[in-house]
Parts: C-alpha cells; sequence; structure tokens
C-alpha cells in the first residue's frame, strides 16, 4: 500500500513538468492541507482533543526551513546556485524541513506538556492562545523580518515532496493508530478516567499525538514557505488553524480517508466557488454549521465506529 | 535652584496615572464582554466564540443608530432609505443609541442560542463548540458582506470633551465608559442577586435537573441569559467603539478572544470575578503597551492565560470544582 502510493507519487512527480500550472497550485495546496488535516486528525480526531494552534505549529515549520535554506543554505553550497545543483540542493531542502519539522516537535512538546492537563474548551483556547503567542513572537524577531516576513525563499517545494510528505504523513498517523500502543490513543479519546484507571498514562498518549502532529505541521509549514516563497505571521493566524479544524470535522474524527477526502473538497471548494467569491465565507459558515446541527459525526463517516464522547 | 519636586518622580507618577485611566477604561469594556462569556459558561459550560462577534454587531448597530442608510433590494426594485433621526452629540440620543444596539443584540443572542445552541443542548460539547465557531464565522463573514470590509469611521456619540491638566489629558469618553460600564456591572449583580429570574438563573448555572424539578422553565433562562450578556456586549461594543474609532467585521475576534481570558482569569462562571479580570487584563496590557515591551501586547493576554492555568485553574474567585465521574 505504501509502496504503491509512493510509486504513484513518483510517477506524479515524473509528469509534474506536463501539468498546466494552475492545476499543479491547486495540486499543491491539496497535498499540503492533506497533510495538515491528517495530522492534526491524530490529535482532534484519534485522541479526542481539541486542537486550535496548528497553523502556529506549521509557522514555527515554514519559519525554521525558510531560515535554513535561505541563510544556512548558501554557506553549504557555497559555488554552486541553488537551482544548477539539483540533488545538494534538493538534499539541503530535505534537511531543512525536517528540521523545520522537528523545531516544530519540540515547540508542541513545550505546549502540550503543561497545557494537555486540561479538558475540552480550556485546551482549545489555550492552544488558540499558543498559536497567537507563537504569531507575536515571530512579528518580533527581526531576524526573521519581523511582521513583513521572510521573502525570497527558494522555490524547492514540488507536486513531489508535496505528495511524498503526505503519503508519509498518512502511513505514519495510520500504522501509529493501528499499532497495539497506538490503541492508547483511541482509549484515550473514548474515556479517559477509564483509560486511566486502565493504568494507561493519558497524559503521555496525549502529548505523542501533539508532537506527532507538531511534527507533520511543521513539514507542511516548510513545504508552505518553499512553495509561496514569501512568509508572514499573519499567514500563520487563527483562522488558518479553523481551516484546519473543519476539513477534520468534515471528514470525521478519527477517519483518515474521510479527512484526506475533506481536505481535497475544502480545498476545491474556493476554486468552485470564486463566481460567487463575494458569497463564499458565509456559504462555508453556514455549511458548517447545518453540518453540526445534522451529521456531526462528519460528511464521510458512515459507520459508527465510537460512541459519541 | 530649589525644586520642591522631584521632577522625574512627578513626571513618572503622571505617567502612572494616564495610564491607569487608560488602562481603567479599556478594562472596563473587557469586563462588559467578559460577563457575557461567563454567564454563558456559568449555565451551559461551554465557549460562546460567537460572543466576540455579537460585539461586533453591537458597533455596527450603534454605527446605524446614528448614521442614515438604506435598506436596498435591489433585485425587487425596493429601496427603504432608513434614517432613525438620533443625530450625534447629545448625551440623551448616544444613550438611546445604546439602548438600541443593546436592544438589537439581546435579540440577536436569544435568535443564536435558540437555531444553534438549543438543538445541540445534548450533544457532544465538542459539537457545540464548533457550531459556535461556524456561528462566529458566520457573523463575520455576514457583516462584511453587509457592512463592507472597509474600517468605517465610528461617530461621536457623546459630545467629546478633552480635560487636561498636570501633564494628565483624559477624554470625556473615557470617563463615559468607566462610569458606564460601572453602571451595567452594578445592574447586572442586582438582577442576578436581586430578582426572581436572577435567582432562577443561578439555580439553573447550580444544577439543571434540580432547577426544573423545582419548576424553573430551563430554556426561558437561558435565552434570558443570552440575551442578558449579549446586550453587555453590545454596550462593550459601542464603548470599546467610543475610544478606537473604527470600526470592521472582524474588530471582534482578539477583543473576545482577550475578554475570555479576563473570565479565566477572574474565575469563570463567577459574575464579580469577570469583572474584575476585565480590569486587571486591561490594566496590564496597557502598562505593558506604554513599556518598551509594546509589540508583545497582543501575546501578554494568552500569556496570563496559560499561567492562570497552570497554577491557579479556577481563576482568582472562582471555587475549585471536583470533576465527579
Amino acid at each position: 500500500m505504501l509502496l504503491g502510493s509512493l510509486l504513484a507519487v513518483g510517477v506524479l512527480g515524473w509528469f509534474s513538468d506536463k501539468i498546466n500550472p494552475y492545476h499543479a497550485d491547486v495540486l499543491t495546496k491539496v497535498g499540503i492541507n492533506i497533510i495538515l488535516a491528517v495530522s492534526l486528525n491524530l490529535v482532534n480526531g484519534y485522541t479526542g482533543q481539541f486542537s486550535l494552534g496548528h497553523a502556529g505549529f506549521m509557522a514555527v515549520g515554514a519559519y525554521t526551513s525558510a531560515a535554513i535554506t535561505l541563510f544556512l543554505g548558501p554557506k553549504i553550497l557555497p559555488h554552486h546556485d541553488m537551482a544548477d545543483s539539483y540533488w545538494a540542493a534538493y538534499a539541503v531542502f530535505g534537511g531543512a524541513l525536517v528540521a523545520g519539522g522537528l523545531v516544530a516537535a519540540l515547540a508542541g512538546w513545550g505546549v502540550g506538556a503543561p497545557s494537555l492537563r486540561l479538558k475540552g474548551d480550556y485546551l482549545a483556547i489555550v492552544t488558540l492562545g499558543f498559536g497567537e503567542i507563537i504569531r507575536v513572537i515571530f512579528c518580533n524577531i527581526h531576524f526573521l523580518g519581523g511582521a513583513l516576513g521572510l521573502n525570497g525563499i527558494p522555490a524547492c517545494t514540488n507536486l513531489f515532496w508535496v505528495f511524498a510528505t503526505a503519503v508519509l504523513c498518512t502511513y505514519v498517523v495510520v500504522a501509529m493508530v493501528h499499532s497495539t500502543y497506538g490503541r492508547g490513543f483511541l482509549a484515550v479519546h473514548d474515556d479517559e478516567v477509564a483509560a486511566e484507571a486502565m493504568g494507561l498514562n493519558t497524559t503521555r498518549y496525549k502529548i505523542v499525538a501533539f508532537v506527532v502532529g507538531a511534527f507533520f505541521a511543521g513539514l507542511a509549514g516548510g513545504l508552505y514557505g518553499h512553495y509561496t516563497l514569501s512568509i508572514d505571521p499573519k499567514g500563520f493566524g487563527f483562522m488558518h488553524s479553523i481551516d484546519i479544524v473543519v476539513m477534520v470535522i468534515l471528514g470525521g474524527m478519527g477517519n483518515t480517508p474521510g479527512v484526506i477526502l475533506a481536505a481535497v473538497v475544502l480545498t476545491l471548494l474556493p476554486e468552485w466557488l470564486r463566481p460567487v467569491a463575494q458569497y463564499r465565507m458565509v456559504i462555508y459558515s453556514f455549511l458548517l454549521i447545518v453540518l453540526m446541527l445534522t451529521r456531526p459525526q462528519g460528511l464521510f463517516t458512515w459507520r459508527r465506529k465510537w460512541k459519541q464522547v | 535652584m530649589f525644586h520642591s519636586d522631584n521632577p522625574g518622580l512627578t513626571a513618572g507618577l503622571t505617567e502612572f496615572l494616564q495610564q491607569l485611566i487608560n488602562g481603567l477604561s479599556l478594562g472596563s469594556v473587557y469586563a462588559l464582554l467578559a460577563l457575557g462569556y461567563t454567564m454563558v459558561y456559568g449555565i451551559l459550560r461551554f465557549i460562546n466564540f460567537a460572543h466576540s462577534d455579537v460585539f461586533m454587531v453591537g458597533a455596527f448597530a450603534g454605527y446605524y443608530a446614528v448614521k442614515p442608510f438604506t435598506i436596498s433590494l435591489a433585485k425587487l426594485g425596493l429601496s427603504l432609505p432608513v434614517n432613525l433621526h438620533l443625530g450625534a452629540h447629545s448625551i440623551s440620543s448616544g444613550l438611546l443609541a445604546l439602548l438600541i444596539s443593546m436592544a438589537f443584540c439581546a435579540l440577536l443572542g436569544i435568535i443564536i442560542e435558540r437555531l444553534a445552541y438549543r438543538p445541540l443542548r445534548d450533544r457532544s460539547k465538542l459539537t457545540v463548540l464548533i457550531t459556535a465557531i461556524g456561528v462566529s464565522l458566520l457573523l463575520e463573514s455576514g457583516g462584511q458582506l453587509i457592512f463592507g470590509a472597509d474600517p468605517e469611521p465610528f461617530p461621536e456619540l457623546f459630545p467629546v470633551r478633552e480635560f487636561s491638566g498636570g501633564g494628565l489629558s483624559v477624554s470625556s469618553n473615557q470617563l463615559l465608559v468607566i462610569g458606564m460600564a460601572a453602571i451595567l456591572l452594578i445592574g447586572l449583580q442586582l438582577i442576578v442577586l436581586k430578582t426572581k429570574i436572577g435567582t432562577a438563573m443561578r439555580a439553573v448555572s447550580f444544577n439543571h435537573q434540580a432547577a426544573s424539578l423545582v419548576g424553573i422553565n430551563n430554556d426561558r433562562i437561558i435565552s434570558f441569559t443570552f440575551g442578558l450578556g449579549s446586550a453587555l456586549a453590545a454596550a462593550g461594543g459601542i464603548l470599546y467603539s467610543m475610544n478606537y474609532p473604527s470600526i470592521e467585521p472582524y474588530m471582534g475576534i482578539l477583543p473576545g478572544l482577550k475578554a475570555f481570558v479576563a473570565a479565566v482569569l477572574g474565575g469563570i462562571g463567577n459574575i464579580p470575578g469577570a469583572a474584575l479580570g476585565g480590569v486587571l487584563l486591561g490594566l496590564i496590557e496597557t502598562f505593558v503597551n506604554g513599556s518598551r515591551y509594546s509589540t508583545w501586547t497582543d501575546a501578554i493576554a494568552f500569556a496570563v492565560l496559560i499561567l492562570i492555568l497552570l497554577f491557579k485553574p479556577a481563576g482568582l474567585l472562582g471555587k475549585v470544582q471536583l470533576e465527579k465521574v
């Protein structure tokens, strides 16, 4: 399954030059959103916590990896232009992505360790607060461009990188949840008190979910930065986190295929709604309310896997 | 040379007093907004994310109460000019605008609760929370559609005078904001403590089932709570806009989040706590803003939130509640 997907991604990468630029643009966004939604699903869906700060971790990853390719890249490859030496440049890019992911994971640990003792609404508002704090911190780091952000990031992201990361992310999340260890996530989701009574270290499970989620959000941030070529703190605000949360909810919490489908649909939806762009957000929020009133288990969940918490 | 005063000290004191007044004025707006969060949380145990947008609608309702506008349904060929003829610049018209906006938002709050939250009463908290986010987005995007995305200058509702002396400069608006907020807070406290419906509110927040057993109509009390909270948010919106004179559909987000922090700081579900938390947060923010760390102002509220949740999760005036399984 994993190999098959990777093969498909390889073929996609091969043909990426031949796809028309508009389609490639939309596909890249789809891929990045899949990574974000699937990784958030580990936290919000499988483990049943409610994080509203995913965009903050994305920002950490984006800034870290962009800083590496911008400032360190030329030092590591002094004699080559980034675009000339294909493999070396991609090695630096890959390293930068992973570093971005790791720093984001570290940030996830820093945020998760104190706040995951809280529940429900409180956790939501604390993660939201952390997301905002991360934004303000980046506004105040002058060497990273302050409020103006970073510009002139090398264009390294292509469809291959995006979808390879998406496949990896999906594989890791699915494999983790279906492993013996991973049953703990579902136990925390289903009934935290019972899970604790069974001897599970629930706080630790929550932190693991949070850190892994943050790692992939960091990767997605890195890919995003090297795709848009300029990043600024405003782009990673509260609204972006909400967008990702909506994908998870629409897909059905803890339903990975559903969440992937939702990420695809919700990325394409604005493109389809372009003719009525004025009403786009109104339609979007209205649909969200109607969905919650009629199908709180998600649009793409037909089987009730778990009881309502 | 004889200087009886130490000039540095006097300047420092003036600066301090100035910041104190600015902080109190901002803090009383946070307090008004925090009350809505805390009352709804006290009764329904969820964060009403849409509250910050009711605050925004309140500001716009005040704006349209004094500005003539046209309701036009171009497709139906219908155009209805509306002018409430309140004008501006007199105390009574300003108060009337405030009351109109409060009444409008009370109605809006009740409608939101009836349509979006009541059908979800027995569902998981997460579902309600997400619905609240949806309502919030709907109000913001709807506001953008109706009011336009550009910031509008807020009209002077009340005649403005600047008082200055001894290096201090205070606008009458600031004093008005503090005074009005104090009146509303005392009024709310009287409603909650002295009236029959206030007693019922406290009963419902204590225990839904027991309240309905003694014959309290829970739905009516919840509607009333939403109405009351939304009216206070509307007043907060107008008072806020008087000192920060431009309004736009997304203006509520940040004050709303901070007011929620204020509610948690004071102890969520606790009415005097929300007022205290609001004033404290307003003061902290103003003093940080006046210092050389002013670019960090927006982060301070959230830092306060995280500290309070880690060290005193019940808030300053809240009681520790044990979770029963």
